[in-house]
């Protein structure tokens, strides 16, 4: 990515347990999840394959399942891990101590 | 191992990844360095389930056989999505059209076949590329392609009526389109078919309401300049209009990098009895892509025989193997039905014996070709089951029984299981993957497998089309005796907590578990949390806990996170509920008005006798829910669905009892119960069943004298299953009281997703009638407590609206796609 400008997308109390909500990023939707662990993860808000909501998935430490046809991806690289669909792209996501979240 | 060998395969099909894998088997990871070639982006997938894809039936991420990390796995070095262009056989160098060089000692050409498209005016456009909406059926792509423009298209024309522009119709007509196959020859799958078995598949491919048009050739596509087909012009016919059209013409071998670089090549690459090209005995040729002795092959039995001897002969592991050809001897699905075919269709000499038995109105056609009292042709259409037996005859050259009827059906013979053990363990069962019966009963007496799974993932048996799968498990019983064992995967609740429901439920009260991520933490291998765990548990707990569960929402799935059913386009459906079908002019008006008011892009009614508003913003639903205000109908969830009631003795003149008020107290005492899987549940008021009782979860008929029937275990869903009758009660009280009782038992006892239509006669009708309606085993008050709990914790969900339960929980999570994607749907008017 040319530019790394980070902005301020939310605060972590935005953020639903285990759940994630939808930003926009330099015109682009990423879901952002954050983790019972505390880990956050951002990544492309549409599947690959047809379409479907990501953020509205279900979702544990390691993957996050479309929910509209199950293909299951996992949340750090972004790759399908029960199907050969295209990875979903992927940002790093970062907090400051106000618990701001920067996607980017 | 030093100085290995460079071994490159060009071709990364089945014919390519198969002779790899029989290669690996045979110690060639130590002895070669080897680099696949595939034109295709992926690894390698089971072409021959590409038309259960497009009949939706298998998704495509199922059919894959290597995926990419089998390959990282065994150091193979896979360049997915590169063509090889050339080889040069004097320096030992493939070119591909990456710019790469790659060297080689060994090479084997494993490049298949592509589909034939006819030069047929109009089918391309000035390019040389398929106009729009034309299509071949080949490739996973292809697949995609034509499920993308199926989704957006009502008519489709298939040119070609052998199997595979049959496995295409049908795939197509499955997806809702109107099919019309156009076949030049007068006779469908006329390769393996003749005339009168033709005709019988003909009646058989109309009634799944495709057209067929046989002896009719194809002269033109018809389309402008740069547009999409819209038809195709006929010989002798009158044009067919058409939104997509699917060329299945046959396939031919794909030799041009073997031509160009000075292989010898005749209707396919040449190989001798070692596989070996008779240029160049280091480089081999293997599949669809191959003429060995004069013959090309177009089916998958082959290739396996073919890939074991390279295999042998590259690997120095029976320097003697040789291939000689091979019989080919079919077993397939085409288009639902069962399709077996060996040697000659038809008798050839004058003294040739034909035996046929043909019942066109099941789809039925049977005929042997016999000769010196040996088979040497047979047909068998719709009804395959003596396949078996048959290929073995042939195979073998077996004399034949004196009564030849014997060889088409079991007339009172040995039984299915004797037969299991007669059969030759060179007998193939599975076709698809070239697996015999030896073969799997080694599985079970050598390699240690003991249950159906475990064999059919160690043998791949059973994996392809699916067709012999009751014929493995069959040979795996026989062969495992008393030793049989259920897979134990199989009976976890959830696939990432290794408990069967009993043991589960017993560690979760016994440990006061009462979240899903306490479960997790408690009983998960290494505590981990699954996410395709999630939503069974929740429902466990919540049934177990009732008011005092902990509801984690990342635990529900988006349908019970916001109380609506999710659709393609990521928009929802409302269904308020509407006890026993029964609604109001006012209710009717705030319907209609909400409708208006969001945009409401479709309003259906829907099969359990409520109004569906599909097409729903997720941002819509709150307010939708209070401009309605009326109480979820539930049509989303693993849970109590609906009751369907007839009129009953109100209105209707044969109406016995007030099957009406039934089903609304039903609904209102029950409404909402989460459980295992729907339930669905129906009244009638007389015999005549109106409201289709038998085939519901739990249905009630009224009978005459004022009495109840109750059902348990029907529906008509994936599969058609009349319930049981558990009792005939005299009042409706009780009849409230016992389906309160066995939907408890279901919730406590089915495994995670068993409709009841499997759970009653797993569990048995006796058993359960001895539990619930006898109360043998003391249960019936512990039961009937339990459900009351769970009645008292019901709670309308879509209250929510007043105070959402997480941040964003109605916020769009696709901001940018302005839904809904699905057009508006007027009602037809003619």
């Amino acid at each position: 990515m040319p530019e790394t400008t980070a902005e301020a997308v939310c605060t972590l109390a935005d953020l639903p347990t285990d759940q994630a909500r939808v930003f926009l990023v330099d015109g682009e939707q990423v879901a952002v999840f954050r983790m019972r662990s505390g880990r956050l993860h951002a990544v492309q808000a549409v599947c690959p394959h047809r379409g479907g909501p990501i953020a509205d998935g279900q979702a544990d430490e390691r993957v996050v399942i479309c929910p509209l046809h199950q293909y299951a991806y996992d949340l750090e690289t972004g790759a399908c891990t029960n199907g050969e669909q295209p990875a979903l792209r992927t940002w790093p996501v970062t907090t400051d101590a106000e618990g701001r979240v920067f996607v980017g | 191992m030093a100085n290995k060998q460079r071994l490159v395969v060009i071709g990364n099909g089945m014919a390519g990844a198969r002779t790899v894998e029989e290669i690996l088997t045979r110690g060639g990871g130590d002895l070669f360095d080897i680099t696949m070639f595939g034109a295709e982006p992926w690894g390698n997938y089971n072409r021959i389930m590409l038309s259960h894809v497009l009949a939706g039936e298998e998704s495509d991420a199922d059919i894959f056989l290597n995926t990419i990390e089998w390959y990282t796995e065994h150091d193979i070095t896979l360049h997915a999505g590169v063509r090889v262009t050339r080889v040069d056989r004097f320096a030992k160098v493939v070119f591909s059209d990456d710019g790469a060089q790659t060297a080689y000692d060994k090479l084997i050409f494993a490049t298949g076949s592509h589909s034939f498209i006819p030069d047929i005016p109009g089918i391309k456009d000035r390019h040389g590329e398929l106009r729009q909406g034309v299509f071949g059926f080949r490739t996973i792509e292809d697949t995609r392609a034509m499920l993308n423009y199926a989704a957006q298209h009502r008519r489709a024309v298939v040119l070609g009526g052998g199997l595979l522009g049959l496995e295409a119709a049908h795939g197509l007509a499955r997806q809702g389109l109107d099919v019309t196959v156009v076949h030049s020859r007068a006779t469908l799958m006329n390769q393996q078919l003749d005339a009168a078995g033709g005709d019988v598949l003909r009646g058989a491919i109309e009634r799944l309401g495709i057209t067929v048009l046989t002896e009719c050739r194809t002269v033109g596509v018809i389309g402008g300049f740069r547009e999409p087909v819209r038809g195709v012009k006929l010989q002798g016919h009158d044009d067919l209009e058409t939104d997509m059209l699917v060329v299945t013409a046959g396939i031919r071998p794909e030799t041009a990098v073997a031509l160009t670089s000075g292989f010898t090549v005749s209707r396919a690459i040449v190989v001798d009895d070692t596989m070996r090209t008779v240029d160049d005995p280091d480089v081999f040729a293997v599949g669809e892509c191959v003429q060995h002795r004069g013959e090309v092959y177009g089916l998958v039995a082959p290739l396996w025989e073919q890939a074991v001897v390279l295999a042998d002969q590259i690997t120095g592991a029976h320097p003697d193997a040789t291939y000689t050809g091979t019989r080919t001897a079919t077993k397939l699905k085409v288009a639902g039905l069962d399709v077996a075919a060996m040697g000659i269709q038809s008798p050839e000499r004058p003294d040739d014996e034909q035996i046929v038995f043909s019942e066109p109105s099941r789809g039925v056609y049977k005929s042997i070709i016999v000769r010196d009292n040996k088979v040497i042709g047979a047909t068998m259409l719709g009804d395959s089951r003596k396949a078996a037996f048959l290929t073995q005859a042939y195979d073998q050259g077996l004399p034949l029984p004196e009564e030849r009827v014997s060889l088409m059906f079991d007339l009172g013979g040995p039984a299915e299981e004797t037969s299991i053990a007669e059969l030759s363990d060179g007998a193939q069962v599975c076709n698809c993957n070239g697996v015999d019966k030896g073969t799997i009963v080694s599985a079970v007496r050598d390699k240690g497998c003991t249950s159906v799974g475990q064999v059919m993932d160690l043998t791949r048996a059973g994996k392809g089309c699916g067709s012999c799968k009751g014929m493995v498990a069959q040979i795996v019983e026989w062969a495992a005796g008393d030793a049989l064992t259920v897979d134990a995967a199989a009976s976890y609740y959830v696939p990432g907590v290794p408990l069967d429901k009993a043991s589960l439920m017993a560690a979760i009260r016994a440990q006061n578990l009462r979240s899903v991520s306490a479960v997790f933490a408690a009983l998960a291998p290494e505590g981990k949390d699954d996410a395709k765990s999630k939503m069974g548990l929740a429902s466990l707990l919540k049934m177990m806990w009732g008011a005092d569960y902990v509801d984690e929402r990342d635990a529900r799935f988006i349908n019970d996170r916001v109380h609506a059913n999710i659709q393609k386009d990521g928009t929802f459906s409302v269904v308020p509920q509407m006890k026993g079908g029964v609604t109001s002019p006012d209710q009717l008006r705030r319907i209609a008005d909400v409708a208006d008011k969001y945009e409401v892009p479709l309003v259906k009614l829907t099969g359990g006798q409520r109004i569906d508003l599909l097409g729903v913003r997720k941002e819509d639903l709150p307010k939708m829910w209070a401009d309605l205000d009326m109480p979820s109908g539930y049509a989303y969830g693993k849970s109590f669905r609906t009751v369907k009631t007839c009129v009953g003795k109100t209105f209707c003149r044969f109406g016995t009892n007030d099957s009406t008020q039934l089903g609304i107290d039903l609904e209102t005492r029950y409404q909402g119960l989460e459980s295992p899987a729907k339930m669905k549940l129906a009244v009638s008021g007389c015999p005549r069943n109106c409201a289709e009782s038998y085939i519901k979860d739990v249905g009630i008929v009224a009978i005459e004298g004022g009495s109840w029937e109750i059902y348990i275990g029907g529906g008509a869903a994936t599969e058609i299953r009349k319930g049981d009758l558990l009792a005939t009660v005299d009042d409706e009280e009780t009849v409230i009281r016992l389906v309160g009782r066995f939907m408890q038992y279901y919730r406590e006892n089915a495994n995670w997703l068993e409709r009841s239509c499997k759970f009653v006669p797993r569990i048995g009708l006796e058993e359960i009638r001895a539990i619930i309606v006898d109360d043998r085993d003391g249960l019936a008050a512990g039961l009937d407590v339990r459900m009351q709990a769970s009645v008292d914790a019901y709670v309308d969900p879509w209250l929510e609206r007043r105070e959402p339960r997480t941040p964003g929980q109605f916020e769009s999570t696709l901001p940018l796609i302005p839904l809904p994607l699905v057009p508006i749907r007027e009602p037809a008017h003619d």
